[in-house]
């Protein structure tokens, strides 16, 4: 595979292919994130991490949905102080971007998890302002503009490398809250968390879910997470944005660069397809591109708005 | 239909009718319901068993017949297990799967080792190998003589002087651990596959003894487990999903992941903690 037709820069980062490892999968240990890289792709999103080990919710934690999947893990991680070892022994078997996903309970915890971790050696930060499924954190900061500012420049004060927004799709107006995380300093914006759903049992008329709600992810959210992109695109013209949501194919990636997507995030398509999904979807583009004629991926980012 | 349509299938969940409980042990119990997803489940496959409104545990499966009648054995050690095992026949009951892999079927000299309730997919490898493997030997641990399993069923199983059973108080059979018959096996027989599943530390003392003699070797890990696709990473250990590389790995996986097997796993926060 010729690389030079995949890779891309994003806010600073290089990436030999365009397909980034979503934060929530495979995503706590070094040797799983390494085995994506193997498998071709381009950087990896961890787990989300906080201050305080957290557990998370009983099973259910994950029920198929028809075409996708609904989740609610409860941000299990074992807090920053831990993570810090799993981030330093990440880097010693990864030489692609690691971005560690961030998450707190109040502006302060989101910069001083984010100091921690670009102190132990990620590129880049994600910040969760968007996780669905638990309270006082996640999306109930992203949908609200003056949270979401708040936590954006109070990271962006501490930490010098890239922060990205991981944006919630769960909201009116998904622009206003692109546009406020970018006004805060956002250095790209992660296009979109999961859709908040729910499954029902028929025979026991129950929730499935342990925590009753979660997200929806995969092919059955795809259209709305690329509707979100070429919105957003739409509107801020300059910001990296990274697409994500319900990627399985090649087709569904050049769409979202077609949408206006700088890179691409892929997780639910790994649970159907294996982490060589990532294999999978390079070749696909580079079929593409050559057959369009076009010298490189980032050709491709948002000439859907142009016609 | 495409790898992932057959997933999305098998991922579906499904709620069943316990139809028969068996009391296999003090604190072991076997159910008994109807799924036809999981009859053509093969020995070493797991599934996921939901309690509504509980919890949703990986559990393997201990029989599968061809219209579907499938059977798992849990024993009470936690809130979800404790509340199975006051369940009875006609409480409903979700499935999903069967998920992961299998043991391959070697049809020559075999031998089985199962420890506790890991011998539950041993049994059914060992029904499915009984009339087609040259020769099937099997040894059985447990702490005590009331925990053992499955002995009547294995010993239908294994013609005179190939069953082994061991406790660790002596209350039946051979006072020792499985390990130490192993080792005098390993000493003057040629076996063509191995088999194990039981308690890690039990299994990762097999794999050095196997290593020992180089003779290949199947082990099905235990982990904690969430999706049951290969999706949450909660079940890794190395580079590996439990849940879909595995639960089976073979002598040259384990040897890959040496470092963790018997001695670290992760826990629900994700952190590594000991065995």
């Amino acid at each position: 595979m010729e690389s030079s037709l995949l890779s891309l820069q994003i806010a600073g980062l290089n990436l030999d292919y365009p397909g980034m490892l979503a934060s929530g999968v495979l995503g706590y240990s070094a040797e799983s994130m390494h085995r994506v890289i193997e498998n071709g792709a381009g950087a990896v999103v961890t787990k989300s991490v906080g201050m305080q080990p957290r557990g998370g919710y009983a099973n259910p934690t994950v029920v198929q949905a028809k075409s996708g999947l609904i989740n609610a893990m409860g941000l299990p991680n074992p807090g920053i102080d831990v993570y810090v070892e799993e981030i330093k022994y990440t880097k010693t078997l990864i030489h692609q971007p690691l971005i560690v996903s961030v998450f707190g309970y109040s502006a302060e915890e989101y910069a001083t998890v984010a100091k921690k971790a670009a102190d132990a050696g990620a590129d880049a930060l994600e910040l969760n302002v968007s996780c669905p499924h638990v309270r006082q954190t996640g999306s109930e900061i992203g949908q609200n503009p003056n949270l979401l500012s708040e936590v954006v420049k109070a990271v962006k004060a501490m930490v010098k490398v890239p922060v990205f927004v991981k944006l919630s799709p769960n909201v009116t107006d998904i622009v206003h809250l692109a546009s406020t995380a970018v006004h805060a300093g956002a250095d790209a914006l992660t296009v979109v968390n999961t859709l908040r759903a729910i499954a029902i049992d028929t025979e026991t008329a129950k929730p499935i879910l342990n925590n009753i709600k979660g997200g929806l992810s995969g092919p059955a959210m795809k259209a709305v997470a690329l509707r979100c992109v070429y919105d957003i695109r739409e509107k801020l013209v300059d910001t990296p944005i990274i697409g994500c949501g319900g990627i399985s194919d090649w087709q569904d990636a050049v769409e979202f660069f077609l949408a206006g997507a700088n890179a691409l995030q892929v997780g639910t398509a790994i649970a159907f397809d294996g982490p060589e999904v990532f294999q999978t979807i390079n070749r696909g583009i580079e079929v593409y591109l050559r057959r369009k004629h076009f010298g490189s991926v980032n050709d491709l980012v948002g000439l859907s708005h142009r016609n | 239909m495409t790898l992932s349509d057959c997933l999305t299938v098998t991922n579906t969940l499904r709620t069943t009718t316990i139809v028969q409980v068996i009391t296999e042990s003090p604190s072991v119990k076997t159910y008994l319901f109807i799924d036809k997803q999981c009859a053509k489940a093969k020995p070493g496959q797991f599934l996921m068993l939901w309690i509504p409104g509980i919890d949703e545990i990986p559990l393997s499966i201990l029989n599968a017949t061809e219209d579907g009648l499938i059977s798992v054995s849990v024993k009470a050690v936690g809130d979800a297990t404790r509340h199975l095992s006051s369940m009875e026949a006609g409480a409903t009951i979700g499935i999903r799967g069967p998920f992961g892999n299998s043991f391959t079927q070697n049809h020559g000299n075999v031998l089985l080792i199962g420890g506790g309730t890991g011998t539950a997919p041993l049994l059914f490898l060992a029904k499915t190998l009984s009339n087609k493997a040259k020769k099937l030997s099997f040894i059985v641990g447990a702490k005590t003589k009331n925990e053992l399993l499955f002995v009547e069923q294995l010993n239908k199983i294994c013609p005179e002087k190939t069953l082994i059973t061991t406790t660790d108080d002596g209350t039946y059979g051979l006072q020792c651990l499985v390990t130490e018959p192993l080792n005098d096996l390993l000493e003057r027989e040629k076996f063509d596959a191995i088999y194990t599943c039981g308690p890690e530390v039990m299994v990762k003392k097999i794999f050095e003894l196997t290593q020992k003699h180089n003779l290949p070797l199947e082990a099905s890990l235990e982990r904690l487990m969430r999706c049951g696709i290969g999706l949450c990473g909660s079940c890794v250990i190395g580079k590996y999903r439990v849940c879909k590389d595995g639960p089976v790995f073979n002598n040259m996986q384990l040897n890959e992941i040496k470092d963790e097997l018997g001695i670290s796993k992760l826990g629900f926060d994700g952190s590594r903690i000991p065995i």
